[in-house]
């Protein structure tokens, strides 16, 4: 009998080890018993999240793909797909090199489906930056990005970067890739056709990131833990060799199907190929090439080490693809072939080490979780705003929020990522969402992260909803129609009903949203057990969402463009302080409700929106979020330092607190700028979708002025709200 | 007229540079793959940016060793134009062929934006459609842009005004405010002393189409044609 605390120490729980054996019909070889204890990890098997990730939409307005490992839509000839994935407890242990491998993986499930990364994004969320570990880990994770992705030669084009307690003790880093392919290209992770060859490319196999998916990943952090070990050490040179020498072997059409040995490695490879390809796998683990001595089995099934893939090669051409590999100075070995008996066998020098069906790896059981609502939600939910107090001078208001790290300008980081390299970035970071181009076309696409994890903490169901609401406001700013979602589902430990709660509403929230869009969730990841000894981390069901551009030409920004533009915003302004920025860094209370939500009105504003920067009648459009409209006029007015253009909002009327007012969270609110003769061409378009409607001011000067019942509430010169905006991060983290 | 651009292994801005030439330029060009040896029926050669060998050991240093930089440092000894962005100044520079090395940048971070530079020497194979000092708005993408030589050195490139670009505000003044990197006398870009050979740290080829944000970078390669093509 395996004793209880070596399949407990691999992760295992007693009653999956029961089923282990019932499985084999006998007890597991160490090797076995490593390959069940990682493809049985929360990470890979999706044991919990399973039964309610059915609920996402699968379909949606334009045609998608849904891939082993990735997904994505497909728009004439051109593939499009993306993934969100998560690297957060690596990140935690050891931010560099966690980031940079989280980049890494998500790059590799893009290419590995036959696509050419064009564009990566990060969400990123840390505890505040007041704490010196805190720092560090941001500094870190922002150094992995760029060391990984400005030498693979990707672009970074956006995300981003939020600060809350919550995530002291477990940050969050979810990389998001975007590749395109012609849709005749691509390819699958899949193995089949008897007697091919298995190939293994790229890096050798080491001792690094054993255990990453299934000890590190799929538990929570205790005190004074050691588990550096577990997380991986990129390589993006290799990566760089590895995007090239793939793509060129897919081209050859001799590839039947290739897939990356992210999370779980070889065992994952080997078995969820097999699995997806209804085949057997034979492999002999002493053709696998490896870079330490006296590996056994087990250890070379388990090691997540960087940039490696296997690769099933139609039988013949293996000369063809090793020559392709080899021309880039990679590792190409053949290490087994395909078996039609549904079994992945692993020998060592011919022994057999481990025999298991594909099928039965890669179904891990699902469990059905119990879940409850909190307790302290109804507290929380509570707000009496007749309590807090107006502030008197609004200016130092909206100042101070300007400087509140969630809402300040992100240069510091984005600067230190290339953003242009492959020369398709039309719209740069620090707009709502990010626009790249399609050569050879005239369209472009339009990238976004997006989520409020406060919302999701207060309301799960609707901060999910708002997520995807916002994420397509942000598409919509740029000229976009939102097209597809992948979602990075980061939550605390499943095995507590209140935690699990958060987790089944958000899923429930997304996919309400998404169908009323009519879009689909086309790929993503799910992340639990981040919880810090103190406490979990907010809900955050992170949404990535691409929109297709149809007119490159009609891609638009947030900033103001011209001098006496009329400013007009889309929406209503509704008494909603719940849950907003500025009662949190103006009042340190984070309670009340998020603000309402109706997704009818929020289609409206956005159909009206994108008509009429089709039509061309708009020169700038922004979204309202964190810090409501005075924070979104302040980046429409300063967000290009080349040409700041000041805006008098003058007509706003309406009754309620000027804070409110000023800074409250409203959604479903879209501010545009555009030449005065336009403005009865889109009062039209606005009634035609029942959008409301109103001009609100005029751009122009070198002041932000916004008044309301004659009330002076803002006057602040451009200079003063670009300094606070642009310069914080920067004093915080160079002194 | 026939361009080459040289693909190392981690070169990443090769197909960029291959895309402006090719396709908005409509020249002919052609990759070249670093393992070749030889050069033939080439006018320039482009040596693009990305991280050679990973940047590993320091930037440009192994790429220097590529079989293919015997040809190129012939091809340039015999009066070929050469132009080395970014990494391909790094690889310039350790391969011999211009003088001076490169530091880490001096906020000790990859910097990745929009700057200007000033033309000071409209007289090479690189510059001879820019006005006189003409200001160019021309990204940087790099963590060692940092030029530098010794005073001497220094002194040579004045001398024999090899000094191609200075970084400078948007209305040319060239000082220390904008020197994103700690560049040496603001110095983005030097010519070899016979003039064929060129290296600056901005990239040219993303800033050669309107929707990019600038096409200055376009009379750089604008230059170079019509240089080749009065010669010939």
């Amino acid at each position: 009998m395996v004793k209880q605390e070596v399949y407990r120490s691999l992760g295992l729980k007693d009653e999956e080890y029961q089923k282990i054996l019932e499985i084999l019909k006998r007890k597991p070889s160490p090797t076995e018993l490593a390959m069940f204890s990682v493809e049985w990890s929360e990470h890979c098997g999706y044991l919990r999240s399973r039964k309610w990730l059915r609920l996402l939409p699968k379909t949606g307005k334009y045609k998608t793909l849904i891939g082993e490992d990735s997904g994505g839509i497909i728009i004439d000839d051109l593939a499009i797909i993306f993934k969100m994935e998560s690297h957060n407890h690596p990140s935690q242990v050891e931010p560099k090199q966690g980031a940079a491998t989280g980049v890494g993986g998500i790059i590799r499930d893009i290419f590995t489906a036959g696509a050419r990364p064009i564009a990566l994004l990060d969400s990123l969320r840390f505890g505040p930056l007041s704490q010196a570990y805190n720092k560090y880990l941001f500094t870190g994770v922002i150094d992995g990005i760029q060391f990984y992705g400005n030498c693979v030669g990707v672009p970074t084009v956006g995300g981003e970067i939020y600060f809350d307690e919550s995530y002291t003790g477990n940050c969050l880093v979810n990389a998001m890739c975007i590749g395109i392919a012609k849709k005749d290209k691509l390819v699958r992770a899949r193995a089949n056709g008897l007697g091919n060859p298995i190939m293994y490319v790229g890096s050798s196999t080491g001792r690094d990131g054993i255990g990453g998916c299934s000890i590190l990943a799929s538990h929570e952090f205790k005190e004074g833990e050691e588990k550096r070990p577990t997380v991986q050490i990129g390589d993006p040179f290799t990566e760089k060799c590895l995007i090239e020498a793939t793509l060129e072997a897919i081209n050859t059409r001799y590839v039947v199907g290739i897939k990356d040995m992210g999370a779980a490695g070889l065992t994952c490879c080997t078995s969820e190929m097999a699995s997806a390809g209804n085949s057997g796998m034979d492999i002999e683990l002493q053709a696998v090439p490896r870079r330490e001595e006296n590996m056994q089995p087990w250890e070379l099934m388990m090691s997540e080490s960087q940039e490696r893939m296997l690769i099933c090669v139609k039988k013949g051409k293996e000369e063809q693809i090793k020559k392709i590999f080899l021309k880039w100075d990679l590792n190409a070995s053949i290490i087994g072939e395909v078996t039609n008996d549904g079994l992945v066998t692993i020998r060592d020098d011919g022994k057999i080490v481990a025999q298991i069906k594909a099928h039965s790896l890669t179904q891990a059981p699902i469990y059905d979780m119990p879940y409850r609502k909190p307790r302290y939600l109804r507290e929380l939910n509570k707000l009496e705003l007749s309590k807090i107090p107006e502030p008197k001078d609004y200016n130092k208001v909206l100042l101070k929020l300007l400087k509140a790290p969630s809402i300040t300008n992100k240069a510091w980081g984005y600067e230190q990522y290339d953003h242009m390299v492959q020369t398709n970035t039309i719209v740069l970071p620090g707009s709502d969402a990010a626009v790249l181009r399609l050569k050879g076309t005239s369209r472009a696409i339009a990238a976004t992260t997006d989520c409020n994890s406060r919302y999701c903490f207060l309301n799960p169901y609707r901060g999910a909803q708002i997520a995807v609401a916002e994420a397509a406001r942000n598409l919509v700013c740029s000229g976009a129609h939102p097209a597809a979602v992948t979602d990075c589902l980061n939550f605390g430990n499943p095995e507590k009903p209140e935690s699990f709660w958060q987790f089944k509403n958000c899923v429930e929230g997304i996919a309400d949203a998404c169908r009323s869009f009519n879009i689909a969730v086309v790929s993503g990841n799910v992340s639990f057990y981040n919880e810090s000894p103190k406490s979990a981390i907010n809900p955050t069901p992170t949404i990535g969402m691409i929109g297709i551009i149809n007119d490159i030409n009609k891609a638009c920004a947030q900033n103001f463009q011209q001098e006496d533009d009329a400013i007009i915003l889309l929406g209503y302004c509704r008494q909603d302080l719940g849950a907003s920025e500025y009662l949190k860094e103006i009042h340190n209370i984070m309670k009340g409700n998020v603000p309402q939500l109706d997704l009818r009105l929020e289609q409206a504003i956005q159909k009206a929106a994108i008509k009429a920067i089709e039509r061309g009648l708009v020169n700038s459009a922004h979204d309202c979020s964190e810090g409501g409209l005075a924070v979104a006029l302040t980046e429409s007015c300063v967000s290009n330092k080349y040409n700041m253009i000041g805006a008098n909002v003058n007509n706003l009327n309406y009754d309620m607190r000027a804070d409110a007012l000023l800074f409250g969270e409203s959604q479903s609110r879209i501010i545009l700028s555009c030449s005065k003769d336009s403005v009865e061409k889109i009062r039209k378009i606005a009634l035609e979708f029942k959008a409301p409607f109103r001009v609100i001011g005029k751009t122009g000067g070198r002041v932000l002025r916004i008044l309301e019942a004659k009330e002076e509430l803002i006057y602040l010169p451009l200079e003063d709200l670009f300094e606070e905006w642009s310069g914080s991060l920067n004093k915080e983290l160079e002194g | 007229m026939r361009f080459g651009v040289v693909v190392f292994p981690g070169s990443n801005c090769d197909q960029d540079c291959f895309y402006v030439v090719n396709d908005v330029l409509k020249q002919p060009v052609r990759y070249i793959w670093h393992k070749d040896t030889k050069l033939d029926n080439f006018d320039c050669i482009i040596l693009p940016g990305g991280f050679s060998y990973g940047d590993y050991l320091r930037t440009g240093a192994i790429a220097r060793f590529s079989p293919i930089m015997n040809s190129i440092i012939d091809f340039a000894q015999k009066g070929g134009i050469v132009i080395g962005i970014c990494n391909g100044f790094q690889i310039l520079l350790e391969s011999g062929l211009l003088p001076g090395a490169m530091l880490r940048n001096t906020t000790l971070h990859f910097i990745c934006k929009y700057v200007y530079i000033k033309t000071e020497n409209t007289k090479t194979p690189f510059t001879n459609l820019c006005k006189k000092n003409q200001i160019l708005k021309i990204p940087i993408a790099h963590n060692e842009g940092n030029y530098y030589t010794d005073e001497a050195g220094l002194k040579n490139l004045d001398k024999n005004r090899q000094i191609a670009f200075h970084y400078c505000s948007a209305d040319g003044e060239v000082n220390k405010e904008h020197n994103p990197n700690g560049a040496l006398a603001n110095i983005a870009g030097i010519i070899n002393k016979q003039g064929n050979v060129l290296g600056m740290m901005p990239h040219p080829e993303r800033s050669s189409e309107k929707e990019l944000g600038s096409e200055d970078g376009l009379l750089i390669f604008k230059s170079i044609i019509k240089w080749i093509g009065n010669k010939s």
